[in-house]
């Protein structure tokens, strides 16, 4: 199956798709439970282009995280493949190396998790615009302009500027979510993949974000993403995707 | 000194060889000799002989000097630029009683010049050959314990290290302040420890007419700079080497261009200054003698 | 940028055998300019021992070393003459020892200690030098009036920071780090992981970091290596093999600590 799908990826469809998943797999092996096997994904196939944001739905424990995180290379799959980007840019995941999986990450593909990973130390502005940073390649005027960046998003976000230079360790669940959807969205990017991203927002945070998300969209980005709340899914979404389907 | 020795005044029928050590063993340090002549500042290891003296006493020195000495040689012994202090009649006596060479207390008059702290104020000439007595030949020795790796420093010329003392001495007292074994670079290429005198006598060194050769007894090693080789002296650009200078004269001479020695004269702090080199200062005074006014004029300074 | 197209460190089937002991066994990994590879496992496992052969201070049995130089292409590192290989590893390298003592001079100042490494490049401007060294002590979040004490008197956290600006005044691009922390108080920790990673980040710096402490590796490494027994039996990105571990040893590392 996996032959046959490499082929295709100077092919037409990656041209269109932004992520192409095909006959997906994903199953947990664990070897301290005695081996148990966890088959969490089984046949997932699906093509989101640009311009698309497509919403996952299904139970709890359905796999809908498992599966921005296979798409995020997070997670490593057990079967099928899982091309992202377009192009030349194009890579599988199920084969790619960790190097050009890193560039994916740094050029194609952004990811807001559904809780943040704070650094020690490092401020709630110096999160948000370290992908920004990143590019910048220690370019005095860019780092600025990064920091500029990140200003404009924590005003929009309502993240008070008192907090801007404190390490966002000791933040509400609403305020690191806050962050998290921050730094996921400086930099754009072809692809990106929302796990909950409204879950402990209030309601002008959920209709700022849903804007941003929408504005995304707008300027090109393929989404996915899992919107538990039916508003929220209802004004981003362009297609939902049950995760039943593929079982 | 040693009874043995005193036993054998004359090489002949004493039971000892010329020079006391057989002749083996001075081919042995002579071949050392000549490695370390053709690679200048390199240690070169030899088989060191236990001799009929301890080793502070400049065994290695010894070594050399009954190695390279013949009949016909002239001997002058010095310590701390003195002839006739304890250690400098002892090996004198020593050489005098296995060989039955000439002694001389005038550097001029000397062909091998056994020293112990002190290079001759008198210059030396192309005939004369100085013999150093080395403590620890190892310049690194002390910054750096492990002897494979000062090895490896010196075969690959890695001496940064001997500039992190001389860094330690400025940041610690405001110059170097090193002033005696002051390292040096030995023809842009071995870093070498000149042996305990002071600084001052460091730039004697360099290009010098004699051949000087260095022997360290209890550390097994021979060293040599040729005659007419570059010395150097480490320093920094914004610290450059400098020797000691006295606001002094010489009590005894007058000499202004000498090492100074401090003497205490008396019970109540009395002090003076006078050349270390005692043939220097004695020959400075002959001299004098025959030109009063100037002797006049030394005393009152 | 030609340098970004081909790996600053190219380690190839490495084996060093203790005895009949085999510590590490055809390990073979790229490093690329400016990424921070954690290796991890238990003690024994062989990672130190890895870290001394990938940085030619321990000679491998087997195996090849590959280095990519600022302006010479790419040398095989065990073919380079004995100064050439010590001339790299004071210069375009650096090397951080678990134990500070192991990797300053003791008996010197911190100035000195900074300043060595100009010194052996033939730096010979004592004024210079302390500038330098004192740019280089306040980098590392040090006072810079410490400069004339010795490290004997410097807490653990301080000697491992004067460790660090010592290995980083020659601007290397590649610095091998053998627990970098361990031993420290956990405050003094994650300052210090702190300033490891902001100067790997500024200066664009490769590094190989050798922890058992998974944490450290989340923060720092851009990949990890999992090793047993000499021998690496899991790779990836950071965040996969801490998150998605998938070699029995390695879901039992994961699993024995609290969120990685
Ligand atoms: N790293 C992992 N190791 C083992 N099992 C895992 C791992 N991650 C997820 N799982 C398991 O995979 C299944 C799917 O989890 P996942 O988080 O993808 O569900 P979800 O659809 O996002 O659920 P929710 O809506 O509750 O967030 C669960 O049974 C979970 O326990
Ligand atoms: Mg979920
Ligand atoms: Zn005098």
């Amino acid at each position: 199956m996996s032959s046959t799908l490499s082929g295709t990826m100077g092919g037409a469809m990656s041209v269109t798709a932004a992520v192409q998943v095909r006959d997906l797999g994903k199953t947990f092996t664990l070897h301290n439970q005695g081996g148990a096997e966890l088959a969490v994904l089984h046949g997932v196939s699906l093509e989101v282009r640009r311009g698309e944001c497509v919403a996952l739905d299904g139970p709890s424990g359905a796999g809908k995280s498992t599966l921005l995180k296979c798409i995020y290379g997070n997670y490593r799959t057990t079967q099928g493949s899982l091309i992202v980007g377009e192009g030349e840019n194009a890579i599988d995941l199920a084969t790619a190396s960790a190097r050009q999986q890193m560039a994916m990450r740094r050029t194609t593909v952004g990811y807001v998790s559904q809780f943040l990973r704070a650094i020690p130390r490092v401020s709630a502005l110096d999160i948000v615009a370290e992908p920004l940073m990143e590019d910048a390649n220690g370019d005095p005027d860019k780092l600025v302009a990064a920091r500029r960046a990140a200003e404009t998003l924590l005003l929009r976000l309502r993240i008070p500027v008192r907090l801007w230079s404190v390490p966002p360790a000791t933040f509400s669940g609403g305020e690191q979510q806050r962050i998290n959807i921050a730094r996921g969205l400086i930099r754009p990017r072809p692809v990106l993949l929302l796990d909950e991203p409204t879950a402990s927002l209030d309601a002008d945070n959920r209709i700022t974000v849903t804007a941003m998300i929408n504005e995304a969209r707008e300027q090109g980005a393929a989404i996915i993403g899992i919107f538990h709340d039916q508003r929220v899914r209802d004004s981003v979404a362009t297609r939902v995707v049950n995760m039943a389907d593929f079982k | 000194m040693n009874a043995d020795v005193s036993r054998a005044p004359d090489s002949s029928d004493s039971g000892y060889n010329f020079a006391y050590l057989d002749e083996r063993t001075k081919r042995m340090i002579r071949r050392a000799i000549l490695k370390a002549v053709a690679i200048p500042g390199y240690q070169v290891p030899f088989g060191s002989r236990e001799m009929p003296l301890p080793y502070g006493w400049g065994t290695g020195g010894i070594q050399v000097t009954a190695s390279i000495i013949g009949r016909d040689d002239v001997l002058k012994v010095i310590d701390q630029g003195a002839d006739d202090t304890v250690n400098a009649v002892n090996i004198r006596r020593f050489f005098t009683r296995t060989t039955g060479i000439a002694t001389t207390e005038r550097t001029v008059e000397a062909t091998v010049i056994q020293t112990r702290h002190r290079i001759p104020e008198t210059p030396l000439q192309d005939h004369q050959i100085i013999v150093y007595q080395v403590p620890i030949p190892e310049p690194l020795a002390k910054l750096e314990p492990r002897e494979a790796e000062t090895k490896m420093m010196h075969g690959l010329a890695e001496y940064g290290l001997m500039h992190v003392k001389l860094y330690e001495d400025i940041a610690r007292y405001g110059h170097i302040s090193t002033t005696y074994d002051y390292p040096v670079m030995v023809d842009g290429r071995y870093l070498m420890a000149p042996s305990p005198i002071p600084k001052f006598d460091n730039p004697k060194m360099h290009m010098n007419p004699a051949l000087q050769l260095f022997g360290a007894g209890r550390e097994k090693r021979i060293y040599a700079v040729p005659p007419y080789t570059k010395v150097e002296s480490l320093a920094f650009d914004d610290h450059p080497f400098e020797v000691q200078r006295w606001e002094q004269h010489c009590a005894l001479c007058g000499a202004k261009d000498s090492f100074l020695d401090e003497v205490i004269t008396d019970n109540d702090g009395g002090r003076m200054f006078i050349c270390s080199d005692t043939d220097y200062c004695g020959q400075r005074r002959e001299n004098l003698a025959a030109v009063p006014a100037n002797v006049a004029e030394a005393k009152s300074a | 940028m030609s340098e970004q197209d081909q790996p600053i460190l190219r380690v190839e089937a490495l084996s060093k055998r203790y005895g009949d002991r085999l510590a590490v066994d055809q390990v073979s990994f790229d490093l690329w300019p400016g990424e921070v590879l954690a290796v991890v496992g238990e003690s024994g496992s062989g990672k130190t021992t890895l870290l001394n052969c990938a940085s030619a201070r321990l000679l491998p049995d087997s195996g090849r070393v590959d280095f990519l130089t600022r302006h010479e292409g790419v040398v095989d590192v065990y073919r380079l003459s004995e100064a050439a290989r010590r001339l790299l590893a004071r210069t375009d390298w650096g090397y951080v020892h678990q134990n500070p003592a192991d990797g300053l001079r003791m008996d010197v100042s911190a100035g000195a200690n900074v300043g060595e490494r100009l010194m052996a490049l033939g730096e010979r401007h004592y004024g210079r030098i302390r500038q330098e060294a004192t740019q280089w002590l306040s980098r590392v979040e040090m006072q810079e009036d410490r400069i004339d004490e010795s490290p004997a008197t410097f807490s653990g956290g301080m000697r491992q920071r004067l460790q660090i600006a010592r290995n980083l005044v020659t601007r290397p691009r590649l610095v091998f780090m053998d627990e970098p922390t361990s031993g420290l108080d956990v405050s003094v920790q994650a300052k210090l992981l702190d300033l490891l990673r902001t100067l790997t980040h500024q200066l664009h710096l490769a590094s190989v970091i050798v922890t058992h402490d998974l944490a450290v590796a989340r923060l720092l490494a851009h990949r990890m290596m999992v090793m047993k027994d000499g021998r690496v039996v899991e790779q990836g990105l950071t965040d996969q093999v801490l998150d998605d571990p998938q070699h029995p040893y390695t879901q039992l590392l994961v699993s024995s600590v609290l969120q990685p």
